[in-house]
């Protein structure tokens, strides 16, 4: 359970930030009144949307790293046999990098108020994270050729368990990239694609994060990690 | 000293980013309406009627363990099957439900001065979401083979093995996918309680001028939003072991004689994950009681709360602490012996804070004014039955004392007295407290003083007396307490008496509802104020607020919520929008 | 008025049920006394805390209980106050923590004299296995279990064929002498618990799990299985008797060993039959009995 215990540090620490900023110490009991000190403590100037989205990731962080954390005490048992990784996982790695970026693009554009370049953006990042999907489901259907099955050993449970949760993340982020995309054609109202384009690439760093992280997991290169700060620590 | 008042030139507080929704159709209005208020009555309304299924289950329960033998219905099976959806639906589907969406959704956008949440949609989703879960709870009991049986921890492996009722049927996969609904309908719902509380606060509303209510649901929130996903991963692999024969929980296991598939998985992974929910969970209902609690107390004992700061670090400090306890519920599970030396010192750490909480209730009480209402003989009564169940923490918290006490009646008894009837009281109260805001009516006085005797009393002769048929040792969940040494004649008789005043207590129950349904027709009118309270939801320019909450103009906050009984203010209370200084010592801001 | 009497009232019985009901644990008949003086400290300070408590505010609903033109009294915060009642109850609850670690690290640190004997749960009976001469226990995995090898001791190992097996039956243990349970599980989680030894643990299939005890009395005492481990989980009973050295040596001298018992299957040989069709036999009556109450309940 320490991946979570140290994710949980983590929003502790925002937590804390946030927190420190709120005047705990004071008295409120002797501030009466609306002097200027009090609109500053109010609330924060990013968007509301942005926070929202904010919250409900650090809720899809604490998933995948509870994920983590079960799949390293599981994997501390002298039983344990990992699985090969598929070669393809770095060509579908390389196709998320691609979909970021391109959603990078679209929201420096929104920025710019350049609408093509923004369409452009959206639509190469919702091909390319289909062509993700697609090539991991091509990654499963080359690991059960070679026989290494869901229910064979708890590594490829975990392999396929992790991956798949991921890819249902990705598919969910397609729905609201579709409004977005949809928008973006109708051009109604730029604040409000601006925005939304803004909200998708963030869902979309922190897919592509978590995906970094899965495939080190995976892969097996955390562990060695974890290790190597182990020694160097005792 | 300088009066601030509105003509200063302070723009009204609008929040520009929030469309309000309007409702266009009966439909819209009441059924699928955005409105947090609608929300909040709906799924109040809807965990009011699955608890009373709950409760109906504990009187089952109570004739097979008051009169064993005499109802011959209840098999082990059929027992455990209650036992099960009893906890399940008590702990989750009612309370979560209850103080989160129902209070939540009430309090927190009149509480912290706004129209509604921010986003609304998703906070109507969330509920429908809920509803399917408990639709989805509900319908195991009429699938082949019944709910499940496994207790309402699910421990694998016997969750699902073909020992435990449900186990090979439907039960338990109805249970699993009810619990993954009821996760993915909450986080929506308390991503719009956090950032409410963080987005949506009027102007001049700071954190540290909040009513304790709002620190306690949106700590309880946050604490939720980050404990749920460990249920979510258990019951996700669970779900798998079950269906697609994976092995996460399942170990090389020998049902009676034939070998199962299964092979590698371990048992005690879930317990990590769902005591790293299932502690939390414990606060998650507790804090916003507390919370609740705390205005209740100020507002009835016309004093402010005591030790204000003291209190808010004190939410924030537990529910940090929260995160860190869950093993203490596995001291006897098998995990390393060494684990217990830190849990135990993490879980009595925990004890200060809340401790310290405790203390400032009953020193608000002191030289304070005290009005004996309904809300207030509910708070006296949450805070008898929360010392008793806290300290009966302290033993099951130490490790070695655990030892033999855990798995016995006196953990029934235990978390029964702090996180059933402790927070349910404060559900009373808060409902008699702020049931003439919700209807613009009062409760009617005589029944609800019935009802509070009876239930407080009942409920303290229910659970008091359990705890010593757990030093005796004798075990929970047993469906029959037959052929054992450590049930004597008289603890037979212990078991009858307790059934018997269940009973009373649930029958005291149904005096309630009905007096909730009776007087929102026939109760006293009740107008805008009738507590004389300072926070916000009692400022509403209409009584029941109307849609949109505040009429024209968001009210603007010039002071903390507990402005009670100030000296040199002429009433006894200062609403909290109400501008100009008051009190001899105070420095103007 | 009456508020104030129903909490003094609430004090008064409360401590009045404690001292007077007939409802308390049962005699001790392990080393474990230690336990019992914990939960002992724990009774007292608990109870001194809970009725200063519930006093202090009946005390305050009794004096500032609302009268006609009665005021609060304006006191935000008292830190020096707020202090030392930290500090008081972090006192209390150290005092509560510290002799609960001594015990409990004396309950986790097995001596090393401790006899070692296997406790085997499954739906819905005990077994158990003690060590023969050599005093080491056999290995075992659940694979290997069998209607022949109800235990799944594992046959190649030269440590399990002296193994005293005790199927299904109760189980006899020294008095005066530490013994380690070694825990262990074939099916779903059990807990071995016997109140007046005032010790239990999970067992858990795929693990063995541990906790040791001296038993200071004979006579016989009930098992309870203290895990939810499904529908028999109430009627999963067994019985422990600590017998003096010399009563146990006669039981044990009675009892068959791992060898004993699968020989005749190895051999194929008639002679030993009894013992081949005694062990299954023993094995499953207990649990088909239990099946047979479940189903007898269930049809009525």
């Amino acid at each position: 359970m320490s991946v979570i215990i140290v994710f949980l540090f983590v929003i502790a620490g925002f937590a804390g930030w946030w927190l420190s900023h709120q005047g705990l110490m004071s008295k409120p009991w002797l501030e009466q009144g609306l002097a200027g000190d009090f609109v500053a403590l109010d609330r924060s100037a990013l968007p509301t949307a942005k926070i929202g989205l904010g919250v409900f990731l650090a809720v899809v962080g604490c998933l995948f790293a509870l994920f983590t954390s079960a799949y390293f005490m599981r994997m501390a048992v002298s039983d344990w046999q990992p699985l090969p990784l598929p070669r393809l996982l770095w060509l579908n790695t390389g196709v998320l990098v691609l979909s970021s970026i391109a959603l990078q693009c679209a929201t420096v554009a929104a920025r710019r108020g350049q609408i093509d370049m923004v369409r452009l953006g959206l639509a190469t990042a919702g091909l390319t994270a289909l062509a993700f999907l697609i090539g991991q489901l091509m990654a499963w259907r080359q690991l059960t050729a070679d026989g290494y099955f869901l229910t064979s050993n708890p590594a490829n449970s975990f392999f396929y368990l992790i991956t798949g949760m991921h890819g249902l993340h990705i598919l969910g982020g397609l729905v609201g990239l579709g409004r977005t995309t949809a928008g973006a054609w109708n051009a109604a109202r730029p604040e409000r694609l601006r925005l939304s384009v803004e909200l998708c690439a963030m869902y979309w760093h922190f897919l592509l994060f978590v995906w970094l992280a899965v495939f080190a997991l995976l892969a097996g290169w955390a562990a060695t990690f974890i290790d190597i700060c182990r020694q160097l620590l005792t | 000293m300088v009066d601030i008042t509105p003509a200063d030139g302070i723009p009204p507080a609008e929040v520009a980013e929030v469309e309000l929704y309007h409702p266009h159709s009966w439909w819209t209005r009441y059924v699928f309406s955005q409105d947090a208020k609608v929300i909040a009555i709906q799924y109040s309304a809807t965990a009011t009627g699955i608890g009373l299924v709950a409760l109906v289950l504990s009187w089952l329960m109570r004739l097979q363990l008051g009169f064993p033998g005499t109802f011959d219905f209840i098999t082990p099976e059929a027992y455990y099957q209650f036992i099960t959806m009893h906890g399940m639906i008590m702990v989750i589907y009612l309370l979560t439900a209850l103080f989160l969406g129902g209070f939540g959704n009430y309090l927190i956008p009149l509480m912290v001065g706004a129209r509604d949440m921010v986003f609304p949609y998703v906070n109507m989703l969330s509920y429908w979401i809920y509803l399917l879960a408990v639709l989805v709870l509900v319908s195991s009991f009429f699938a082949p083979g019944g709910p499940t049986g496994a207790g309402w921890t699910l421990y694998p492996p016997q969750a699902i093995m073909s020992g435990t009722p449900g186990g090979q049927d439907w039960g338990i996969i109805l249970m699993l996918s009810s619990l993954i609904l009821f996760i993915i309908g909450f986080t929506m719902g308390g991503l719009n309680y956090v950032v409410t509380v963080l987005q949506g606060r009027t102007r001049g509303m700071t954190m540290m001028r909040l009513p304790l209510t709002v620190w306690g649901i949106f700590t309880a929130t946050v604490m939720a939003l980050l404990a749920f996903p460990a249920l979510f991963v258990a019951c996700v692999m669970m779900l798998l072991d079950r269906v697609l024969g994976t092995s996460f929980f399942m170990p090389a296991i020998s049902e009676m004689g034939e070998q199962l598939q299964h092979n590698g998985g371990s048992p005690i992974l879930f317990q990590h994950l769902f005591w790293f929910f299932g502690h939390p969970e414990v606060y998650i209902v507790a804090l916003p009681a507390f919370g609740i609690v705390s205005d209740l107390i100020s507002t009835h004992a016309r004093k402010n709360i005591f030790g204000y700061r003291m209190m808010v670090w004190a939410i924030v400090g537990i529910g940090a602490l929260s995160f860190v306890v869950w093993a203490h519920h596995m001291y006897v599970s098998g995990m390393h012996p060494y684990f217990g030396f830190f849990f135990a010192t993490t879980t009595l750490i925990i004890a200060i804070p809340t401790a310290i909480k405790v203390y400032n209730w009953v020193l608000t009480l002191w030289r304070g004014d005290i009005h004996l209402t309904i809300p207030m003989l509910f708070a006296l009564a949450f805070i008898v039955t929360f010392v008793n169940g806290g300290l009966t923490g302290l033993f099951l918290g130490n490790v070695v004392v655990d030892v033999p006490l855990s798995d016995t009646m006196f953990v029934v008894a235990h978390f029964h007295m702090v996180m059933g009837v402790a927070p349910i009281l404060v559900v009373f109260g808060a409902i008699y407290h702020w049931y003439p805001k919700v209807t613009g009516r009062m409760l009617n006085e005589m029944l609800g003083r019935f009802h509070f005797w009876v239930t407080f009393l009942g409920a303290y002769l229910i659970f008091f007396p359990m705890h010593y048929l757990g030093l005796m040792g004798v075990p929970r969940r047993y469906a029959e307490l037959t052929d054992m040494t450590v049930m004597t004649e008289s603890a037979h008789h212990l078991n009858s008496f307790i059934s018997i005043m269940a009973f009373i207590v649930g029958f005291a129950q149904m005096v309630f509802l009905f007096n909730l349904i009776w007087s929102i027709r026939h109760g006293r009118e009740a107008g805008g104020n009738p507590w004389r309270a300072t926070t916000l939801e009692w400022q509403t320019p209409q009584t029941p607020p109307a849609h949109g909450n505040f009429g024209k103009d968001l009210p603007i906050v010039y002071r903390w919520a507990y402005d009670y009984s100030v000296p040199g203010a002429k009433e006894d209370f200062i609403p909290q929008n109400m501008p100009g200084s008051f009190g001899p010592s105070r420095e103007p801001a | 008025m009456a508020v104030a009497l129903v909490l003094v009232l609430i004090v008064v019985g409360s401590v009045l049920f404690h001292l007077l009901s007939p409802w308390w644990w049962t005699p001790i008949a392990s080393n474990w006394v230690y336990i019992d003086n914990t939960i002992i400290i724990t009774f007292w300070i608990t109870g001194v805390v809970f009725a200063a408590v519930v006093l202090f505010m009946a005390y305050c609903v009794f004096r500032f209980r609302h009268r006609e033109g009665n005021r609060a009294a304006y006191e935000p915060e008292n830190k020096r106050l707020e202090s030392w009642l930290t500090i008081v109850t972090a006192v209390g609850v150290t005092a509560l923590l510290v002799p609960g670690l001594f015990v409990w690290s004396r309950f986790v640190n097995v001596p090393s004299d401790a006899t070692e004997v296997e406790v085997v749960g499954q739906q819905w009976q005990w077994s158990f296995r003690l060590p023969g001469k050599d005093g080491k226990l056999g290995t075992s995995d659940t694979r290997d279990v069998t209607t022949d090898n109800p235990l799944g001791v594992i046959a190649s190992d030269p440590n399990g064929q002296d193994d005293v097996l005790v199927e299904a039956a109760d189980l006899h243990l020294p008095v005066g002498k530490p013994v380690k349970m070694l825990l262990r599980s074939i099916d779903v989680l059990h807990d071995f618990y016997v109140p007046e030894f005032r010790a239990k643990m999970d067992m858990i299939p795929g693990s063995v799990t541990y906790f040791w005890f001296t038993p200071t009395k004979t006579g016989t005492f009930q098992v309870l299985c203290a895990e939810l481990c499904g529908q028999g989980h109430p009627l999963m009973h067994g019985v422990v008797v600590v017998d003096t050295q010399q009563d146990y040596l006669a039981w044990f001298g009675q009892q068959q060993t791992f060898a004993q018992l699968s020989a005749p299957q190895q051999t194929g040989a008639a002679d030993n039959a009894p013992g081949k069709t005694m062990a299954p036999a023993k094995t499953i009556a207990p649990g088909l009995k239990i099946a047979a109450k479940l189903e007898t309940v269930g049809s009525r």
